[in-house]
Parts: structure tokens; C-alpha cells; sequence
């Protein structure tokens, strides 16, 4: 397997790893059979991620585009959040071999995923906002 | 602990050796000729390749006329199932037998064939990851061309009752080949003894170079000649002939062999304390039987990590290991030969082989253990499966 540098560097030094007690939002994508979960956590305050937290099981590239994810949206607004696609993941850690798409698109969820719940905790329906999150084996569709 | 650098991978492929390389080496530039040439440096060429397949044969316990020279393993596999069944068709005989988990050079050969109107059986194997001579014998018919079962499982390391097989196949009047690939070097094979038809073997496994192989052919079995072209290999597979390849292998062989018991009795107490090490750590299996066994092989299942992660992180220390992970099978399923010992997907993607040869050391075998507990610690911390199985008290294995 290829992994470009910022791959690798992402794999064996993740950001971001763990998870947050008083997460305002988690969402776990993928599932043990395909061989990759992601969660995540996130800590909303206002309109701001302020803190963000993962773990996953799965092969280098679902744990470098997880770390990498976690990077790209801390600090950031939620709609922001929501502007990240997986080719910006990909982007940011200078591509991934194609039987390593779907990882990415993993990440992009897990992010949906988390936001999804934070909606649902407040009681509003999240699907207007942050869309439909498919269910793993359509990220193999690609 | 210091870092080592193990390399913990030798089913996959080994080095040259010195050895192999210093007979190798003058036919690259001074005893260069083609063998078919009438000059001496020609038949200089000769001499050493027909020298070469009668050690090889010696090796194997066959007729030098018997042994042909190919570009390795997949291409003998290939050879040897496609030409046993174009040369039983014709008779009528349509329906081969095999098992689960051969190597894909063996399975993709017979789903090929499967396309063009022949019939396949593929046995299952035992949670341990054997078959039985019994399986075959009731699985052979009237119109079965071809017993193709694997000499010892390239993932697992299991060792298959060849001269079981042998018998029963010779008895019923069916073509056996075995794919010998991980065998050979490991344990003592004579095709006569043991009633193989046809055996495949690859020199880059035992420390000849990548690009050499061959197929043993029993004298009285006649399958179609693989290449047209020249009278190489008796017409058998036309081409020049690699002549640096086929003295590496020759002499390769040669080494691999002549002390097959010195080497069992070296590495199965080393390999035993690996496993059992491994085993140490909570909820891990090994995969395959431990007594039917290479003597260099560990298979084990680590719940709640993933190969791929796994290996990267040996890597990392100097450990060079591989695994049955989808992730690194490059497709959506783990492992064929992990699923077909009954695993679950979850667990065979945890999977991690090591494959050693006689350099292995006790050091290494320290240094592996001291390594392997702390690289599961820390892909188990930050995995949300692992984290599931902890809170609900599930027990995967």
C-alpha cells in the first residue's frame, strides 16, 4: 500500500484521539464487518466546534482521513463542518490509493453522523440541515 | 528494548542467499550462452540446466525427464490444472476437485474453468483448517479429471495429508497435483512415495530469486505443452531458458532440503513460544491446527484491531509481517482461507501471520513479544469496536 507521507503521519501520530465526556454530538459510522468504525465526538458551543475527539477501528488510511477530519473542523462553524467533503480529507493528506476512497467518505460521515445526534439532542429534526446519512455499505458504492 | 529489524515474512517471499547468488552469478556475464547453441558456451549453458533439473529431481525423489522449468508457482498451478483438464475432456471427464481455501492461483484456474463447462467441487476444511483423504475419496466421480489440494496453506501453514490423498487418487485411477509452493523446504516430499502426479514449486519461497519456478509432471501423465515455440523443456514450454533462475533454484533446493528435520526441530519450539505468547493477550485465537503445522508459521486473531493498523505499526518496529485483512487483501472481504475455518469477519480482519526461517532467533522471538502486546494496546485504545466488546462483556473468540 502507497501511503503518501501525510498518511502516514496521520496514522502513526493521530490528532485528536479519545473521546469527550460531555460531547454535545457523537455519531458512529461504518461497521466491524467491513472493517472500519469510526466515532466521533464533538463539543458545540454556540455555533462553534470548539473540541473534537475519535476513535476508529480500521486500516491506516480510516484512521489518518478520521485524524485528519478532526483537524480540518476544530475551531470551525458548524456549517462549515458541514461543508467538508471526503475529497477535502483527501485533499489535505495529499490523496489516498483508490481501494482507500471509501475510508475518507467514512470520515466525512462520522462528522454528519456527530452533527445529526447534536441536532437530536436539542429536539430538532437534523435532516433538513445536515442530510441523510447513508448507511455503510453505500460508501462501497463508489 | 532496542528496535530490531525482523523480517517476519519469508511465506511471502525470502532473500537470496549468498550461496544462491554465487552459483547464479556466472551466468549472467561469462557462461552467458543459450543453451541451444552448438559452441561451447552454448553447451556449457546445457549441461548446467540438465544438471540443474537432476538435482532438482534428486530434491523431489523424481525423474529428472519429469521436472520442467517455469516462471514459478501461478504459472505451474495454471499449467498443471488447465492441461489436466484439456487432456481429460476429451475423455469425458469434466468435474475437478479441490478445496476451499487453495491459493488463488488454484481457484481463479478453476473458476475459469468452471466458465468453459467444467464442474467443480471445492471441500470444505475442518475449523482447524484441514481436509481429509475420506472428503476426497467421496467426493471423486466417475467423470473427475483432477485432485488439485494444496500441500501446506500459505496463510494458515496447516499441512494437508498429501500421501493420503496420493494413495487414494492412485487408486481410483485420478490425476493428483499439489500445490507445493509453501511446502517445499519445509517438509519431506517424495512425489513417488507419496503418489503425486504433479507438484508446484516456487524458488523465490526458499531463497532462490522471484521469476523461477517448476512443475513436476509424473511420467504416463500427458497434459498439452504450455508454450509453442522451441524445444525447451522437451517442447514442453517453449523459451530460452532462464539459466541464472534455474541454477539458483537447483541450488536453492539442494540447501532447502538437506536438513528439513534440523530445521523442524529448530523452529517449532521457537514458533510455539510465539504463539503462546500472543495467545497471552485477552481474546486472540490461533488460526489453524498447531500440530499439522509448518514449523514456521504463527496465524493469530486479535480481537478488536485491524490487520492493516496492525502491521503498519510493527512495521514501525522493525517487524515485517502480513495479514488476512481486507484492508490489505485490497478488497471488501477479509481472508478466503480465514472465513473458511468458520471466522467471522470481525475477527478474521485481526489477523496476523508471521512466517519465519532458520535465522530467526530467540532475541527476536523476546523482542516480538515485548513488541506485539504494546502495539495491540494502543489500536485497541482507540478502537470504538474493542470499546463495544469491553462495555458489553462480549467474548469474540
Amino acid at each position: 500500500m502507497n501511503y503518501s507521507e501525510k498518511v502516514m503521519d496521520h496514522f502513526m501520530n493521530p490528532r485528536n484521539v479519545g473521546e469527550i465526556e460531555d460531547a454535545s454530538g457523537i455519531g458512529e459510522v461504518g461497521n466491524a464487518k467491513c472493517g472500519d468504525i469510526m466515532k466521533m465526538y464533538l463539543k458545540i458551543e454556540g455555533d462553534t466546534i470548539t473540541d473534537v475527539k475519535f476513535k476508529t477501528f480500521g486500516c491506516g488510511a480510516a484512521v489518518a482521513t478520521s485524524s485528519m477530519a478532526t483537524e480540518l473542523i476544530k475551531g470551525r462553524t458548524i456549517n462549515e463542518a458541514l461543508g467538508l467533503t471526503n475529497k477535502a480529507v483527501m485533499e489535505a493528506l495529499d490523496g489516498l490509493p483508490p481501494v482507500k476512497v471509501h475510508c475518507s467518505v467514512l470520515a466525512e460521515q462520522a462528522i454528519k453522523a456527530a452533527l445529526t445526534d447534536y441536532y437530536q439532542r436539542q429536539g430538532i429534526d437534523p435532516e433538513p440541515i445536515v442530510g441523510k446519512v447513508p448507511e455503510c455499505e453505500e460508501c462501497h458504492l463508489d | 528494548m532496542e528496535t530490531r529489524q525482523i523480517y517476519a515474512d519469508h511465506a511471502a517471499t525470502t532473500a537470496v542467499s549468498d550461496e544462491v547468488l554465487a552459483a547464479m552469478l556466472p551466468y549472467f556475464q561469462t557462461n552467458y550462452g543459450n543453451p541451444s547453441s552448438i559452441y561451447a558456451l552454448g553447451r556449457e549453458n546445457e549441461r548446467a540446466v540438465m544438471d540443474a533439473r537432476a538435482r532438482v529431481a534428486a530434491c523431489l525423489g523424481a525423474q529428472p525427464s519429469e521436472i520442467f522449468f517455469t516462471a514459478g508457482g501461478s504459472e505451474s498451478d495454471n499449467w498443471a490444472i488447465k492441461g489436466a483438464a484439456d487432456a481429460l475432456a476429451a475423455k469425458g471427464k469434466r468435474h475437478i476437485i479441490t478445496t476451499v481455501f487453495e491459493h488463488h492461483a488454484v481457484l481463479h484456474t478453476c473458476e475459469f474453468l468452471e466458465k468453459h463447462g467444467f464442474e467443480v467441487t471445492y471441500l470444505p476444511v475442518s475449523p482447524e483448517g484441514l481436509v481429509t483423504a475420506q472428503q476426497v475419496a467421496d467426493a471423486i466421480r466417475e467423470d473427475t479429471a483432477l485432485v488439485t489440494v494444496m500441500y501446506a496453506n500459505n496463510e494458515i501453514g496447516t499441512i494437508q495429508p498429501i500421501a493420503e490423498i496420493g494413495q487414494i487418487c492412485r487408486e481410483r485411477g485420478v490425476w493428483f497435483h499439489t500445490d507445493a509452493v509453501q511446502a517445499v523446504g519445509n517438509v519431506p516430499i517424495d512425489v513417488k512415495a507419496q503418489n503425486i502426479d504433479m507438484l508446484s514449486l516456487s524458488g523465490h519461497k526458499f531463497h532462490a530469486p522471484k521469476g523461477v519456478g517448476a512443475l513436476y509432471i509424473r511420467k504416463g501423465v500427458r497434459i498439452p505443452n504450455l508454450i509453442h515455440g522451441g524445444g525447451q523443456e522437451a517442447g514442453r514450454r517453449a523459451g530460452t531458458e532462464n539459466v541464472p533462475g534455474i541454477i539458483g533454484l537447483a541450488r536453492a533446493l539442494e540447501i532447502a532440503t538437506q536438513d528439513i528435520e534440523g530445521k523442524i526441530a529448530y523452529l517449532t519450539p521457537l514458533r510455539d513460544q510465539l504463539i503462546d505468547g500472543i495467545l497471552k493477550i485477552d481474546q486472540t485465537r490461533l488460526n489453524g491446527s498447531r500440530e499439522a503445522r509448518l514449523c514456521g508459521n504463527v496465524n493469530i486473531s486479535i480481537v478488536g484491531v485491524e490487520g492493516e493498523s496492525l502491521l503498519l505499526l510493527l512495521d514501525g518496529f522493525g517487524i515485517r509481517a502480513s495479514s488476512g485483512s481486507a484492508c490489505t487483501s485490497g478488497s471488501l472481504d477479509p481472508s478466503h482461507v480465514l472465513l473458511s475455518l468458520g471466522l467471522i469477519h470481525e475477527v478474521a480482519h485481526g489477523s496476523l501471520r508471521l512466517s519465519f526461517d532458520r535465522d530467526l532467533t530467540q532475541e527476536d522471538v523476546d523482542y516480538i513479544l515485548d513488541t506485539i502486546p504494546k502495539v495491540v494496546d494502543r489500536l485497541r485504545g482507540m478502537s470504538p469496536m474493542w470499546e463495544t466488546i469491553c462495555k458489553e462483556g462480549k467474548r469474540l473468540v
